[in-house]
């Protein structure tokens, strides 16, 4: 298992009207693509909470694309700029937090672009490949080591008074 | 989750044939899902989409008390529904069911089976930690009302109302003039085939007055609408046209009665070329046949001082009421039909082709006017200096595919400069006729041929973008006269023209309050302004609002036959509804809890559909669940997690990324 | 008097605000005083840590803990005090969700060390020296705490029963608390103990915010004349007013300042800056990615402003590329 190439893990949320039909199309059309990427659908881009895209890079995720219509062809309007401006926030948030900007990614492809689904994820699949893995399960552990070597001290501690008394 | 029942999982994977067989391990899969939590009974099989396939699932809940079932198949998209029944079939609530798209997002895009199953085991992970969240969803039925209010009465609003009210719906027609008709009333003949409009025109006008099943309420605009699909409340304002409607019988006596004795007020309907009275109907067909008052002229209203000698033509009718005010109606309708229809091109914007600024320079509507015998010439094509022109030039596209004004083709205008040309040779054929175009645009029956017919004719055709207009004379024959300066770029010189009179064909636009409009009725607008349909080829007269449909040229420049077709399929769309009786939403709606809304209002600007209203007793937000489409753009955005989208609450979608990122 | 129940006090990394609260309940902490036995409180009397690892386990009735764990010592205490409880409040947002203290995970240990004994321009310690953790002179060994890497909320660290949020907690929350705990009124564990609705909810301003909000600008408070009475969000200040829990009265914004969101998020939010982010941006008025930004330019410090009491318990919890262990 560790000698295996490294693989980024992306989850993918993609808009129902656009480009979840979109990777529809690209299925029906054989177009074959990185399998690194799983899809989460959701209505519309606007539904996409940027809490989903924390909890996603939290649990595992490195990297994390968001699909919707392109501007004025939302099926519900106005929701993709909805994501639009969420996301021109949340880059620098990422960034302030020490997250490349490659792992995650807006990107809009109608229900015709089979083709930009393939791409991207190709694309993606390759940058976060060269980029190394995100791994925040990982760090998670990693930075609470610290904390696991004193719970003995303290009980022992109390062990020992409780011994005394 | 305590007091209800422990969650048992069906779950299912398809082979397609070999379509997910051949690249993931259904068998595995299978496997992998059985020891999954809370999976009771995990299958795969050869066709689950098949009657054997979903009575496989039917039996399953109901030998094995299953109360969720997920099948990893293909594209939710294809046969969601199909699952959904076999569930609901089966005992149990259809939203119960999810659904992974091992298929389309899987076997048909990758080629490495080991990495395919091993998505493939992410993918239903997902799914399976997804779905113990479910929850049982109704259907909402919302009832049509079977009226149905038409706004606009151009040729697109008659034959929308004509056809509705003709299979026996209750329509109402508001039209905001003192007369249905809209453009096409103002039009001598229709191209390509010469046929004249009135002829065509004024009987569906009449039979908009006289139909059972039509009230007309011109002069009258839509000011409110409120509620949604099936069940639209709407205002309607009808000004004051000092004239009792119901009483005046369209006898025209108080018109020659009145105290000017001659038309001396520019007359919008014939373009402002003609001149009328105070007390005036725009045109002799008229619909409704009743005479208004302009309060800005009419000595009366104005002053208060008149010898009211309309009043005394009227006579025993006692039609004329100086006291008129605004009055309303409320009404209750199921579905709109929007066709608002669009306004011309200012032709003063282009200043270099001299509108306004030399007297001979027209646009076409208005040589429209003159050309129709009902003028204000009865027919006679003469320039502002009272002289009939012995060589006239069209411009094209003037205010159409042009980057400083309007990007659109107007797409009529190639086509009615040349009915303008014929009809100008058909009067007086010594007349040299010039059109400048760009490209001539003539798609359409008849049209090609039309084109043909006016070479025939002899009406000169020069490509090239014309320049300018001016009265900059070179040459003795140039002098009085207009001079077109163009690229002829066929020739590949610059050209100068004179002619007598210049007609400039101005383009099509949205409407000056399109946008007002468009938020009246919850529409929406392309980036040119035109009311924009839910989908240009599958539902091209539908909006994003349900029950709200569009026809005719607000949603984009077209021609009559176009328009009429659309105003056709609109009035179908339509009955579509009013016949099903009811309409079926999806449960996918959002919902605010109110004990732990805030009221902050974050959400309701954020509403497309204005679903989101706040209640003014609770002090909170709410959401009406038969305007909202399910977008979930508020459950994203609500600042404090109080909106909940069903099929979409956050609690399944982190559940799903938890699950397709779950280590194994 | 045995029968009274024993209520311990501590305090971590904090700014010393937390156990000004307690003293401003004012004459209801002589009432407070009556009804339990004090058994540790180093902030005002004099009891040593060893006089808590004398009592049996279990045997304080609660414990009422401030401030974040950002050194060893702040984390055996927790511990021990943990041990030692039956009942453990996460006192004030430090406790609850890592606080001011926890904006120090945008740093590595080694960074924020530098910066305070080397590089800071008010300070003079020209041989560089640094806090060593022991020390040895005349035979004695001093020691210090250790810096740990990272800033931790109290349940970071040990199992919390009950937060009590704020910046400090007001005095009626905290009085509210001790008294359902002298009265055994206390919720199911795990609770927040203050209300699960957003603070507009009881904010003196939120009649005056429009249904139709689309924001163009976002200001800082010195940056504008601010009308005292309508809603900050309405005049393009960021207030986490709609993302915060309501429980404080609205006492900022009616001091004439925006919510800066000390309450943290209600139980119904993961992750209270990413909430924030998502309403705010949403309500931006424009389509253009450049206009969005120059919006956005007014919110200069994103992490500050969006995580500025709880970034120890955003998803991410601390900067991804800053190293846990080791010297750094």
């Amino acid at each position: 298992m560790n000698n295996e190439p490294f693989e980024p893990r992306i989850v993918a949320f993609f808009c129902n009207w656009c480009t979840y039909t979109a990777a529809d199309l690209a299925g029906v059309s054989r177009l074959k693509y990185a399998p690194n990427t799983r899809v989460i659908r959701v209505m519309c881009s606007g539904r996409i909470d940027p809490q989903f895209i924390l909890t996603a890079l939290a649990k595992g995720a490195d990297g994390v694309l968001i699909g919707g219509c392109h501007p004025n062809d939302c099926h519900y309007a106005e929701g993709n700029y909805k994501m639009l401006r969420r996301f021109q926030l949340l880059k620098r948030l990422l960034q302030d937090f020490g997250v490349e900007e490659s792992r995650v990614r807006l990107e809009w492809i109608s229900a015709a672009e089979g083709d930009k689904v393939k791409s991207v994820i190709n694309e993606m699949t390759e940058q976060l490949r060269a980029l190394g893995p995100l791994g925040m399960p990982a760090k998670f552990a990693a930075w609470d080591q610290e904390v696991e070597e004193l719970q003995h001290q303290v009980d022992e501690a109390s062990e020992t008074e409780a011994a005394h008394a | 989750m305590k007091d209800e029942p422990e969650i048992r999982i069906g779950f299912y994977v398809c082979h397609c044939g070999t379509n997910i067989a051949a690249m993931i391990d259904c068998q595995a899969v299978a496997r992998y899902a059985a020891q999954l939590p809370f999976v009771a009974v995990s299958r795969d099989y050869k066709y689950m989409c098949s009657d054997p396939g979903q009575e496989l699932i039917q039996r399953d809940i109901k030998e094995h008390a299953l109360n969720r079932i997920v099948v990893a198949s293909c594209s939710p998209l294809l046969h969601e529904h199909t699952f959904r029944n076999a569930t609901e079939k089966g005992g149990l609530n259809p939203y119960f069911f999810h659904m992974v798209n091992l298929r389309e997002h899987n076997s048909w895009v990758h080629s490495d089976g080991s990495k395919a199953t091993a998505k493939a085991f992410a993918q239903i992970r997902a799914a399976i930690a997804r779905v113990p969240h479910h929850k049982a969803l109704e259907v909402l039925q919302v009832p049509i009302h079977p009226d149905v209010l038409v706004v606009g009465g151009g040729i697109a609003g008659i034959h929308a109302a004509l056809t509705l009210a003709n299979a026996g719906k209750k329509v109402y027609l508001v039209e905001r003039e003192p007369t249905i008709g809209g453009h096409m009333a103002k039009f001598d003949k229709t191209f390509p085939t010469l046929d004249c409009a009135a002829c065509i025109l004024t009987p569906k006008m009449s039979q908009v007055k006289s139909h059972p099943k039509i009230t007309l309420w011109s002069f009258s605009e839509v000011v409110k609408l409120d509620g949604y699909v099936g069940n639209y409340q709407i205002t309607v304002k009808h000004k004051p046209r000092y004239v009792n409607e119901d009483l005046c019988v369209g006898c025209l006596e108080c018109i020659p009665a009145c105290v000017f004795k001659t038309p001396k007020f520019p007359d919008e309907f014939n373009q402002n070329l003609g001149k009328r009275k105070p007390v005036y109907i725009p045109f002799p067909q008229a619909t409704p046949q009743v005479v208004l008052i302009d309060p800005e002229v009419c000595l009366n209203l104005k002053t208060g001082k008149c010898k009211q000698t309309c009043v005394e033509a009227c006579g025993d009718r006692q039609a004329i009421d100086f006291d008129q005010r605004e009055t309303f109606d409320d009404i209750k309708v199921g579905n709109v039909i929007v066709a608002t229809g669009f306004k011309t091109f200012d032709a003063h914007r282009i200043p270099q082709y001299g509108y306004g600024a030399f007297p001979n320079v027209f646009t076409s509507l208005e040589v429209e006017r003159m050309i129709n015998t009902s003028g204000p010439t009865s027919g006679a094509i003469v320039g502002r200096d009272g002289k009939h022109p012995d060589t006239v030039g069209f411009i094209l596209c003037v205010g159409s595919r042009d980057e400083k004004t309007n990007k659109w083709c107007s797409r009529t205008c190639c086509m009615h400069s040349m009915k303008l040309a014929q009809l100008i040779k058909e009067h007086c054929p010594r007349t040299e006729v010039y059109i400048f175009y760009m490209d001539i645009r003539a798609p359409g029956k008849g049209a090609e041929e039309f084109y043909d017919k006016s070479l025939r004719m002899g009406i000169r055709f020069i490509r090239g973008r014309v320049a300018e207009v001016t009265d900059w004379a070179v040459t003795p024959e140039e002098e009085g006269r207009l001079v077109v300066r163009c690229e002829d770029t066929m020739a590949g010189f610059v050209r100068r023209i004179p002619f007598d009179m210049i007609v400039l064909a101005i383009g099509k636009e949205p409407q000056a309050d399109a946008q007002d409009v468009r938020r009246l009725f919850n529409m929406s607008c392309g980036t040119e302004g035109f009311f924009l349909e839910r989908h240009p080829k599958l539902a091209p007269v539908s909006t994003f609002t349900d029950g709200i449909f569009i026809a005719g040229a607000c949603q984009g420049p077209k021609d009559i036959p176009d328009t009429v077709a659309q105003a056709g399929a609109a009035a179908a769309e339509a009955m579509v509804l009013i016949d099903q009786g009811h309409i079926e939403i999806e449960p996918n709606t959002a919902h605010i809890s109110e004990v732990d809304c805030s009221g902050c209002k974050s959400c309701l600007p954020l509403c497309p559909y204005t679903a989101i209203a706040f209640i003014e007793t609770t002090k909170k937000a709410s959401i009406n669940a038969a305007l909202c489409k399910g977008c979930g753009t508020c459950v994203a955005a609500c600042p404090s997690g109080s909106i909940t989208q069903n099929l979409f609450e956050d609690d399944e979608i982190f559940s799903e990324i938890a699950g397709v990122l779950a280590y194994e | 008097m045995p029968d009274k129940p024993k209520v311990g006090f501590y305090w971590c990394a904090s700014c010393g605000g937390c156990e000004e609260a307690i003293v401003d309940l004012a004459e209801d902490i002589l009432g407070v005083l009556d009804a339990v036995d004090i058994v540790f409180w180093p902030c005002a009397m004099d009891f040593k840590k060893s006089d808590v690892v004398a009592l049996p386990d279990g045997s304080i009735a609660a414990t009422f803990l401030n401030g974040a764990i950002r050194s060893s010592e702040q984390e055996e205490m927790a511990r021990l005090i943990r041990r030692k409880s039956r009942r453990l409040f996460a006192f004030g947002s430090c406790a609850h969700l890592g606080g001011i203290p926890s904006l120090a995970n945008l740093f590595s240990r080694e960074q924020l060390l530098r910066y305070i004994y080397e590089d800071a321009p008010t300070l003079v310690n020209e041989r560089k020296n640094r806090p060593q953790l022991e020390y040895e002179d005349e035979g004695h060994t001093l020691s210090l705490p250790e810096l740990r890497h990272v800033v931790r909320s109290l349940d970071q660290v040990v199992a919390v029963d009950y937060y009590l949020p704020g910046c400090p907690p007001t005095p009626k929350l905290a009085k509210a608390a001790l008294t359902a705990l002298l009265e055994g009124q206390l919720p199911p564990p795990g609770a927040v103990l203050a209300p699960d609705v957003a603070l507009c909810n009881e904010c003196p301003r939120k009649e005056t915010k429009p249904t139709t909000l689309a924001f163009t600008e976002f200001v800082r408070p010195q940056q504008k004349l601010l009308d005292p009475k309508l809603c900050f969000l309405a005049q393009g200040l960021v207030c986490f007013g709609p993302a915060t829990r309501s429980g404080c009265e609205a006492v900022c914004p009616q001091g004439g300042m925006p919510c800066s969101g000390c309450f943290g998020p209600t139980s119904r939010v993961k992750d209270q800056g990413a909430k924030m982010l998502s309403s705010l941006c949403s309500n931006i008025s424009s389509k253009e990615v450049s206009e969005i930004n120059r919006a956005l330019a007014g919110i200069p410090d994103s992490v500050g402003t969006l995580y500025r009491y709880g970034l120890a318990k955003c998803l991410l919890r601390r900067k991804v590329n800053l190293p846990g262990t080791g010297k750094d």
